[in-house]
């Protein structure tokens, strides 16, 4: 008896710990988005974070969505020759990359790159007390520190899932162009004429959303680091795990909004 | 004028400050003693209104520095830090005058930058280091640059969170002797905490020792080597025998 009561007591308190850490985290999310209509903005922070955050992972995003493109291109036709179905191939890559693994892959490389590279900085600013130093100095840290990077990380993924998704195509084109003897000309019709203006801007809607929850994510874990170098590790760990299970889950549900029927 | 009246503040199961009264003139050097883990600066990250306190009044000049606006609140102080706690990604110059080119304060960035340079040599370091990244200095010269963005906005108020820790005691001395300089010159109120024998005697007017969460004694700081009392004795002699446990 008093080994279930034990062990009903840790769930308990599991779950309490649970729920205390989403209202923490609803509170900051709520915080953040308030210091948007309360002067001052920092703009030289936006700027630098809108670098930091969209031109500098163009690459890795880009390299993503190339290789990404061409593998798909292989797979839909090996795929569809099984159905002599091989002609779907410019149009189901497309869509597939605008709508499912441009915004995916590129939130996932983005929250690789970024929400580590947030929580680390943002957590080593904490235990050096240059966090506990901005507020000395007249300036919030939420508005100086976690509303640029919100805000740029949700304006720029939008950015480069675009950039992505005509990189993707790209690649599936020079497959299926050089490897699976499409013609040049058919292929980027098909693609064209199959595309939708929806199948392109949902995408870019998760990459706003995706985009959104890498900057809160990073920027939350960083403000809430432990100490010592053990603890901004153990942050930006889970800053990362956290923000590609919520890109997920957000995708998913995200899904089940747009394209449910 | 800061007063701390009847000032708790826990952490958990850890009472940190167990009632804490104490009074800083205007215009005097406070220098707060006592042993690693003590709380002082829990105390000095309350009146900043970093840490909240569970119970008890923090006033400054009779108003409750919990009310009020803040900004102006803040502006009214300057603070060194521990570890400098200078910005990695600015330049000296921008860290110096932080308070500057944002906010209530801020002005045009050459005149900024002019202001920098001032406190700069004001701390004994040279124009050449203005545009280097604090990982580029050594660590006394970080403790300058953090005294010289202390007193950039020449506040009225000045916490010095151990100034002199980690330094070799040339560089100390002449911290301590910077402090002291700035701050009868400014016509500032000080606020130091240190373990720091050396730069208690250098800098302070009045001494406070913490101790369990309270103030165990206080006076001007000629009176420190003849108090009678058994705490502030053996902390000040460095003894491991007396009533200060030597294991906490």
């Amino acid at each position: 008896m008093n080994m279930i009561a034990a062990f009903l007591a840790a769930l308990g308190r599991s779950v309490l710990a649970g729920l205390a850490g989403m209202g923490r985290f609803a509170l900051f999310a709520s915080e953040t988005v308030s210091h948007l209509a309360r002067p001052p903005f920092y703009w030289r922070e936006f700027g630098h974070a809108l670098m930091q955050i969209g031109w500098l992972s163009l690459p890795v995003v880009g390299m993503t969505a190339l290789f990404t493109g061409g593998a798909l291109a292989l797979q839909i036709y090996a795929g569809g020759a099984r159905f002599n179905a091989e002609t779907v191939v410019p149009s189901i890559v497309a869509i597939g990359l605008t709508r499912e693994l441009g915004p995916v892959l590129g939130g996932l490389m983005v929250a690789a790159r970024v929400a580590s590279s947030i929580a680390a900085e943002i957590g080593t600013m904490k235990v050096t007390e240059q966090i506990d130093a901005l507020t000395t100095l007249s300036t919030n840290p939420m508005k100086y520190l976690t509303l640029p990077r919100v805000l740029a990380a949700t304006l720029a993924v939008p950015l480069l899932v675009g950039v992505g998704d005509v990189i993707g195509i790209m690649g599936g084109f020079m497959v299926g162009v050089g490897r699976l003897d499409f013609g040049a000309g058919t292929y980027l019709k098909t693609t064209i004429d199959f595309l939708e203006t929806w199948d392109v801007v949902s995408g870019l809607i998760k990459g706003a959303v995706f985009g959104c929850i890498v900057a809160l994510m990073g920027c939350y874990h960083g403000m809430n680091s432990g100490r010592g170098a053990q603890g901004v590790g153990g942050a930006t760990k889970t800053a990362v795990v956290a923000a590609s299970v919520l890109i997920l889950a957000a995708n998913y549900v995200l899904t089940e909004v747009f394209f449910s029927t | 004028m800061i007063e701390l009246s009847d000032v708790h503040k826990a952490f958990g199961a850890n009472r940190v400050l167990r009632g804490v009264n104490l009074t800083i003139d205007t215009g005097t050097s406070m220098v707060i003693i006592g042993g690693s883990g003590s709380g002082k600066s829990v105390l000095l990250k309350c009146i900043l209104g970093l840490v909240r306190p569970d119970s008890g009044t923090i006033t400054l000049d009779g108003q409750d520095v919990t009310q009020g606006d803040r900004d102006a609140f803040l502006a009214r102080f300057g603070m060194l830090f521990q570890g400098g706690a200078l910005f990695d990604s600015l330049p000296v110059w921008q860290n110096v005058a932080f308070r500057l080119l944002r906010g209530s304060l801020k002005r045009p960035a050459s005149e900024a930058r002019e202001i920098a340079l001032e406190k700069l040599r004001r701390v004994g370091l040279t124009p050449d280091v203005a545009d280097k990244f604090p990982a580029e200095l050594s660590g006394g010269m970080q403790k300058r640059v953090g005294l010289a963005r202390a007193i950039a906005a020449e506040p009225e108020i000045i916490f010095f969170d151990e100034p002199t820790t980690g330094l070799d005691p040339i560089m100390s001395g002449v911290i301590n002797e910077l402090i002291r300089e700035i701050v009868v010159e400014m016509g500032a109120t000080a606020m130091t905490i240190t373990h720091d024998m050396t730069s208690v005697r250098a800098i302070a007017d009045n001494v406070a020792m913490l101790h369990d969460g309270v103030i165990q004694w206080t006076g001007p700081v000629g009176k420190m080597d003849d108090s009678g009392d058994p705490y502030l004795d053996q902390f000040i002699h460095g003894r491991a025998e007396g009533p200060i446990a030597a294991v906490r």
